[in-house]
C-alpha cells in the first residue's frame, strides 16, 4: 500500500494525510454519532424550550443530576485512585479476578446492577438489613441511593484509566525521587499523581458523564419520585411515555450540560505542563 | 424498537413461517405467552412475535410506524391514541378486565392492609409511575378512597413494582390482581373494597390485514381464548 512515487506537491501541503479508508471510516462514524443530536435538533420545540426549562420536574431533575453525578465523581477519585493504585502497584494472588470484580459495573445491564445494589444494600440486602436494624438507615429510595447508584457504575473508568496509567508511567522518576529522600506519600503527591493527571481528568469526565446519564441501576435502586430521586434520565424516560415536547427540553438540556462539562474538563485547561 | 425492525427485515422474505408481531401490555406477559404457544401449536407455520412493553410505549411505537400486526392495551387511553392516529384496522375489543389490589411482602412487616395505610408517610410506599397504565389505575383508586398517598417510588412498570415486593424493599404497593394471583407470586395480597377499585379494561385491535391477524384475534376473544385469561387471573367483560 506504500507510496513509492516522489511525494507529489499536495502532500507536501498536507504532511501526515491518513489514508483515504481511514478517512471514509471516520467520516461515516461521525455521521452516526452526529445523526441522532441532529435528530433532536430538529424535534426540539425551540419556541417553547425556555418555558419548559422553567418547569418544576425539569429543574429537579437537573439539580438532582447534577448533585448525584458531581458526589458521585468525587467518591470515585477518592476510592477509584487507590483501587487502581492497589491493581497496578500491588502483586497479590486472585488479582485479576479482583481487578473483573471491580470493572464488573461496566458490562453489567445498569439495572442488573441496581438489582444487586438491592441484594446488598437494600433494606432486606446482605449489609443493608443489619444496618437498617441497628440505625433504622434506609439507603435505596433516597438520594443517598441515587449517589451509590451512579457511583456504582462510574468508578470503573476512573479504575481503568488510573490503572492503566500507573502501568504505563515511567517508574524510574519515582525512583529518583524515592532515592533523593522523599517519603512513599510524597513520592505519591508530588511526582506520581502529576505525571498521570491527564489520565485522571479523563477518568473525571468518563466517571462524570457515567453519572450523569445514567437510568437503570437509579431507576431500581433509588426510585423515581420528582424532587427526591428522579434524575434528568428518568425524568426523560417518564415523560417520553407522555409528554414528547417535555422529554426533548430534558433532553437538550442534559446534552447541553453535558458538552458544557466536557470541555471544562478538556486537558487544555488543566495541563499543568 | 430495533427487535422490531429486525424481524421486519427477517420477514421480508416469502419462506419460513407467517410471522405475526403482537404488541402486548406488561401485565398481559405471560398470559398472551400462553395464547400465543397455544395458536402456534394449532396453526404449524405460524409464528407470532410477542413485544412486551409499557402501554403508552407500545402505542409511541406504534405511531412512529413500527411495523406490528396486533395491539393488546392494558387502558383505553393508549389505544385511543393509536386509534386517532388511523393505525387500526377495524375497531378495538375489550378482552378482559383486571382490577388492584394492596401488594405486601410476605409477613406484611409493615403492616399494610388497606389504601388508607398509604398516607403513612413512615412507610415505604410504591405506585407505578403515573403514564403507565397501573400507576393511573392506582391514583384512581386513590382519589376514588378519597387518600392522599406518600409515595416513595414510582416503577417503570408493574414487573418492578413486584420485584420490590417480593424483595421486601418496599412495605406495599398497589399492583393488579392478576399479578396476586400468579402461582409463582411471592408477595401477599389484600383486596380493595369495589366502591374503590378501577375497573382495568383491555382492549385488543389489529392493525394490518396479514394473515392470521383476524384468526388471532379472534382466538383471544374465543371460549378457549377466555379460558386461558381467566385461569391466569382476569376477568371477563
Amino acid at each position: 500500500m506504500s507510496d513509492h512515487t516522489p511525494p507529489s506537491n499536495d502532500q507536501r501541503r498536507i504532511p501526515g494525510r491518513p489514508p483515504l479508508v481511514i478517512i471514509l471510516l471516520a467520516g461515516v462514524g461521525l455521521l452516526f454519532f452526529a445523526l441522532p443530536l441532529i435528530g433532536l435538533v430538529f424535534e426540539t420545540p425551540w419556541a417553547e424550550l425556555p418555558d419548559l426549562i422553567r418547569s418544576d420536574v425539569v429543574l429537579d431533575a437537573l439539580r438532582l443530576s447534577l448533585i448525584a453525578s458531581v458526589l458521585a465523581t468525587i467518591v470515585s477519585v477518592v476510592i477509584g485512585i487507590p483501587i487502581a493504585y492497589v491493581l497496578a502497584r500491588v502483586d497479590f494472588r486472585g488479582r485479576s479476578v479482583v481487578r473483573g470484580i471491580v470493572l464488573l459495573p461496566l458490562v453489567l445491564p445498569p439495572v442488573v446492577g441496581g438489582a444487586a445494589l438491592l441484594f446488598a444494600l437494600g433494606r432486606r440486602g446482605i449489609v443493608g438489613e443489619p444496618l437498617y436494624d441497628a440505625t433504622g438507615i434506609v439507603l435505596p429510595f433516597s438520594m443517598t441511593g441515587v449517589v451509590l447508584a451512579v457511583t456504582f457504575v462510574a468508578m470503573p473508568f476512573v479504575v481503568l484509566t488510573v490503572e492503566g496509567a500507573l502501568r504505563n508511567i515511567d517508574r524510574r522518576y519515582e525512583g529518583a525521587a524515592a532515592s533523593l529522600g522523599a517519603s512513599q506519600w510524597t513520592v505519591l503527591r508530588r511526582v506520581t499523581l502529576p505525571m498521570i493527571a491527564p489520565s485522571i481528568l479523563s477518568g473525571v469526565a468518563l466517571a462524570w458523564a457515567r453519572a450523569f446519564g445514567e437510568f437503570g441501576a437509579t431507576i431500581t435502586f433509588a426510585g423515581n419520585i420528582q424532587g427526591r430521586t428522579q434524575t434528568m434520565p428518568l425524568a426523560v424516560f417518564v415523560a417520553l411515555e407522555s409528554d414528547r415536547a417535555a422529554a426533548t427540553a430534558l433532553s437538550v438540556v442534559m446534552i447541553i450540560v453535558a458538552l458544557v462539562v466536557l470541555f471544562a474538563l478538556r486537558d487544555r485547561f488543566w495541563s499543568t505542563s | 424498537m430495533l427487535m422490531l425492525a429486525m424481524t421486519a427485515a427477517a420477514c421480508t422474505g416469502s419462506s419460513g413461517p407467517d410471522r405475526l408481531i403482537v404488541s402486548a401490555a406488561s401485565s398481559l406477559a405471560g398470559t398472551f405467552g400462553e395464547i400465543a404457544t397455544v395458536y402456534e401449536n394449532e396453526h404449524p407455520g405460524v409464528k407470532i412475535d410477542l413485544n412486551i412493553g409499557g402501554s403508552q410505549r407500545l402505542r409511541e411505537q406504534i405511531n412512529e410506524g413500527a411495523p406490528v400486526d396486533v395491539f393488546a392495551s392494558a387502558n383505553m387511553s393508549a389505544m385511543d391514541g393509536v386509534v386517532e392516529s388511523g393505525a387500526g384496522v377495524g375497531s378495538p375489543a375489550v378482552f378482559a378486565l383486571n382490577s388492584l389490589v394492596i401488594g405486601v411482602p410476605v409477613g406484611n412487616p409493615a403492616g399494610v392492609s388497606t389504601l388508607a395505610d398509604f398516607a403513612d408517610a413512615s412507610r415505604l410506599l410504591g405506585i407505578c409511575a403515573e403514564q403507565v397504565p397501573c400507576g393511573s389505575y392506582a391514583l384512581e383508586a386513590f382519589a376514588l378512597a378519597g387518600v392522599v398517598p406518600s409515595i416513595d417510588s414510582l416503577e417503570p412498570d408493574a414487573g418492578a413494582l413486584v420485584l420490590k415486593l417480593e424483595l421486601g424493599e418496599l412495605d406495599a404497593g398497589v399492583v393488579y390482581r392478576t399479578d396476586a394471583e400468579r402461582s409463582d407470586a411471592r408477595f401477599e395480597s389484600f383486596p380493595i373494597p369495589a366502591e374503590h377499585n378501577v375497573v382495568a379494561r383491555y382492549p385488543i385491535v389489529a392493525l394490518t390485514n396479514r394473515p392470521h391477524v383476524d384468526d388471532f384475534i379472534e382466538f383471544v376473544l374465543s371460549d378457549r381464548g377466555r379460558a386461558i385469561l381467566e385461569a391466569n387471573g382476569f376477568e371477563m367483560p
